[in-house]
């Protein structure tokens, strides 16, 4: 009796450590079947490449929205890796650590508020700042950039800080016994150490900034064009779906879930980097 | 991993027949139009009022949802707003509940008072860039449209004509947020459901004709549509009644009353 | 030019100061702009009373249920998954193929952004299944979603129990699932714990996911198969579509404050969790 009980839950938990991957197969499967069979009927190339995007009169370039989610991305890191670097090193090696102790829960805390908050502040504060001193429409490439930056700097300060830390001790007393000032063993010595560990914290936080949507819909404006500056008004690939998802059927419906394929893939090619990154800090240390 | 798979998906299906919210059930889903969705909202708070046995159930995501929902079931009544519905929608029984204006909005600060057809066609299409070239000030224009999919947006287009949208036209998901855009951007330029209008922005007239429920009902204010109930064609219970209450005097008393127009 | 060391040193302080006061500043720009803006509009009634017009007027208790209910039932789902996965991983079986494919679904399922959540819900809880938008339906796509989390957690935590405890539940003759059951998870306890609130702090959160799935009715909900609207669903339509700024900013403000209690919680817990351990 005891044997069956004992067989029993090693079935059942067997069972349930494979619903992770169970159902990460389930979301692949529904979202390709819903949009892969829409991108071959078109073609890959007048999918990705044109840049019509008129779903009504049958043209579904998305090249706009990839072009922006990677200008998003981008201006989101330039905001965000400096800065949350700079926060990760000054935490880590240039304050007593009861000041680290309440400083880092603290920027993690904030990790939690709602995307909402932060793009109605951008709408808000953000928008209005650029529309009236730099000109455009405000909702734009780069007030989108400026959110986002800031909303995975909880992401990328987290991660680094822990490689950071996790660079032994002796590394930095041999620099410092060396002769060293702080700052010399900091950029000779741990940042070395600790650069795949950073760089994976980077890559999951533009893995942040590619998927996040509802901050972007509200302050990037979702203009369908290929931004000449960073005034202009942009699309993201999260934003196409989310906001045209409500009210899409037939083929346009399809184009969306195809928006939805290449985001899935874009993000599963990002989050491979950062699992590569970080097994090499593993093998490392 | 199949067995496991399926099992799980077993019980989600078993847990989702568990639902009773049949076609003719107490408890119906209204979905669609956004433009109608408030309307919506009160005509069905006042049916519950008197129907304390019914639930309906209001949501919003735009007239193709709304007849798309209708004709899988999702919804039991769909909301529209279109001058044409598509062809799909022909299976439905169509009944027009109400008719909106449309009104093509700036901000309080731009002077600009009148614009014609054309010229909202030309501003709408990019041909026309700078306020100066519609008669006002020499200041940029900002076009402000709603998405592809938007009813509103398709009745705009149907009646304006010959509309291909400016590529760097900023897209707004509904009444709303075009609303906030253009009252934040005083170089803005957009359009709404009358029944949404407030004095965060101002209404221009189009070709000479003012937005107001008077001029539509006179006939002087060509942006106008229809806004359409969706039932499968064989309807009854609390779907079919809704929308017969919604016909009904009461309920066209109530879309008056909030500023929206009667059927008729 | 070469700065000598001294100088270099300075400088790099100076900067790297400089920025994580910038973060800071930031951050807390944010909240105090949410909560003075917020915190003045909040008074009993408008967290006990339901909305009229959409949200103009009236308070948000429909919204309070809302983002009570969603997460426990999206934990309830992912519980059971999750601490049965982490169970598995470090107690019935050792690393090989079978727990690198595991934990490789885990951390992809982490990366997944919620607007792909939202969208799979969609398509298959709320249209292949006819589960239409409802609690049920929200609760089964986030329950997917914080799934990771509470995998990871649950692992961490389980990891931490010493050693010690399982031989003497061994050398007491009880079975392996009998010593997880009695000696392990009891100690893991607060680990997973730690898990459960960082998670619930994520649905509450969650606008994407929850408007495709969950819907968002006003009404109180009646049953799982009922529609909901959670607050920070409540905020972007009521800030979006301008329907009253004001309330607005009292529901950002009551949404923020939730999330900040809970996380900060979670947080307190995982100290006195990692504390205790060292001890």
């Amino acid at each position: 009796m005891k044997g069956t009980g004992e067989k029993a839950a090693e079935w059942i938990l067997r069972g349930l450590a494979f619903s992770a991957l169970a159902s990460l197969l389930l979301i692949a499967v529904f979202i390709f079947k819903e949009g892969a069979p829409f991108i071959f009927r078109l073609g890959l190339k007048d999918f990705l490449l044109s840049s019509d995007w008129r779903p009504h009169e049958g043209h579904f370039g998305i090249s706009p929205m990839i072009v922006a989610s990677f200008w998003v991305t981008l201006g989101a890191m330039l905001v965000g890796a400096p800065l949350g670097i700079a926060g990760a090193i000054f935490l880590n090696e240039f304050v007593p650590i009861q000041v680290r102790r309440i400083v880092k829960p603290m920027i993690e805390l904030l990790a939690g508020i709602p995307s909402v908050v932060f793009g109605f502040i951008g709408v808000m504060v953000v928008a209005p700042l650029i529309r009236n001193h730099l000109g455009g429409p405000g909702l734009s490439l780069l007030a989108a950039s400026l959110i986002l930056g800031i909303m995975i700097l909880p992401t990328i300060i987290s991660i680094s800080s822990d490689a950071i830390a996790s660079v032994p001790r002796s590394y930095r007393e041999g620099a410092l016994a060396l002769g060293a000032t702080r700052w010399q063993s900091v950029h000779m010595v741990v940042l070395k150490a600790a650069r795949s560990g950073i760089v994976a914290g980077i890559i999951l936080g533009m893995g942040r900034a590619v998927g996040e949507t509802m901050a972007v819909i509200m302050v990037a404006g979702n203009a369908v064009a290929n931004p000449r500056s960073p005034l202009e008004s942009v699309r993201t690939m999260t934003a196409n779906i989310a906001q045209e998802m409500g009210s899409a059927t037939g083929m346009h419906r399809q184009a969306l879930f195809a928006t939805g394929v290449v985001l899935f893939i874009s993000i599963m090619v990002l989050n491979g980097l950062a699992m590569a990154a970080m097994k090499k800090r593993e093998v490392k240390a | 991993m199949k067995p496991i798979l399926l099992s799980l998906l077993g019980v989600v299906v078993a847990l989702g027949s568990g639902c009773g919210r049949g076609p003719s059930g107490q408890s119906i889903t209204v979905a669609g139009s956004t433009a109608f969705q408030p309307f919506a909202e009160k005509l069905a708070d006042q049916y519950m009022q008197s129907h304390p046995e019914a639930t309906i159930t209001v949501q919003g995501g735009g007239s193709s949802l709304g007849i798309q929902s209708a004709l899988a079931g999702t919804a039991q009544v769909g909301m529209a707003d279109l001058v044409t519905l598509p062809p799909e929608a022909s299976g439905l029984t169509a009944m027009v509940a109400a008719r909106d204006g449309i009104a093509v909005i700036v901000n309080p600060l731009n002077p600009l008072k009148d614009l014609s057809t054309g010229q909202i066609r030309d501003i709408f299409n990019g041909k026309i860039r700078n306020w100066k070239d519609a008669g006002g000030e020499d200041r940029p224009i900002r076009v402000v449209s709603r998405e592809t999919g938007s009813g509103t947006r398709s009745s705009f287009e149907d009646i304006i004509g010959g509309i291909s949208l400016l590529k760097e036209s900023l897209v707004q998901d509904s009444n709303g947020t075009i609303r906030e855009t253009v009252a934040n951007d005083r170089d803005s330029i957009g359009y709404l459901s009358l029944g949404l209008l407030n004095d965060k922005v101002r209404a221009v007239k189009v070709d000479g004709g003012v937005c107001s429920d008077e001029a539509i009902l006179a006939g002087h204010y060509k942006l106008v549509r229809p806004i359409y109930l969706l039932t499968q064609a064989n309807a009854s219970g609390v779907a079919a009644d809704f929308v017969a209450y919604v016909l009904s005097s009461l309920g066209q008393d109530t879309i008056r009353r909030n500023g929206l127009l009667p059927a008729k | 030019m070469r700065l000598n060391p001294k100088a270099a040193q300075v400088l790099a302080v100076i900067v790297l100061g400089g920025a994580t006061l910038l973060t800071l500043a930031v951050l807390v720009f944010v909240i105090v702009f949410v909560l003075s803006k917020g915190l003045p509009v909040l008074n009993w009634s408008f967290l006990a009373d339901s909305p009229r017009e959409m949200g103009k007027l009236g308070g948000i208790f429909p919204t309070l249920v809302g983002t009570l209910i969603l997460p426990v039932a999206a934990i309830a789902i992912a519980l059971p998954l999750g601490v049965g996965t982490a169970v598995y991983l470090t107690e019935y079986t050792r690393p090989g193929p079978a727990t690198r494919a595991i934990r490789f679904g885990t951390d992809c399922l982490a990366g997944i952004p919620s607007i792909i959540f939202g969208l799979f819900g969609y398509i298959f809880f709320v249209t292949i299944l006819h589960m239409g938008w409802c609690i049920l339906s929200g609760a089964l796509t986030l329950s997917i979603m914080v799934l990771p989390t509470i995998i990871r957690t649950a692992e961490e935590a389980i990891k931490a129990v010493p050693r010690s405890y399982r031989e003497v539940s061994y050398s007491l003759g009880a079975t392996r699932w009998e010593t997880v059951w009695k000696a392990v998870l009891p100690n893991a306890l607060p680990g997973i714990v730690t898990g459960v609130m960082l998670s619930v702090g994520r649905c509450i959160g969650e606008t994407a996911a929850v408007i495709f799935t969950a819907g968002a009715s006003l009404r109180l909900p009646h049953s799982a198969f009922d529609s909901v609207r959670t607050m920070a669903v409540h905020f972007y339509i009521l800030a979006r579509e301008g329907i009253s700024t004001e309330n607005a900013y009292g529901t950002a403000a009551v949404l923020v404050l939730s999330i900040l209690i809970v996380n900060s919680v979670s947080y307190w817990m995982m100290h006195r969790f990692i504390a205790g351990r060292s001890a």
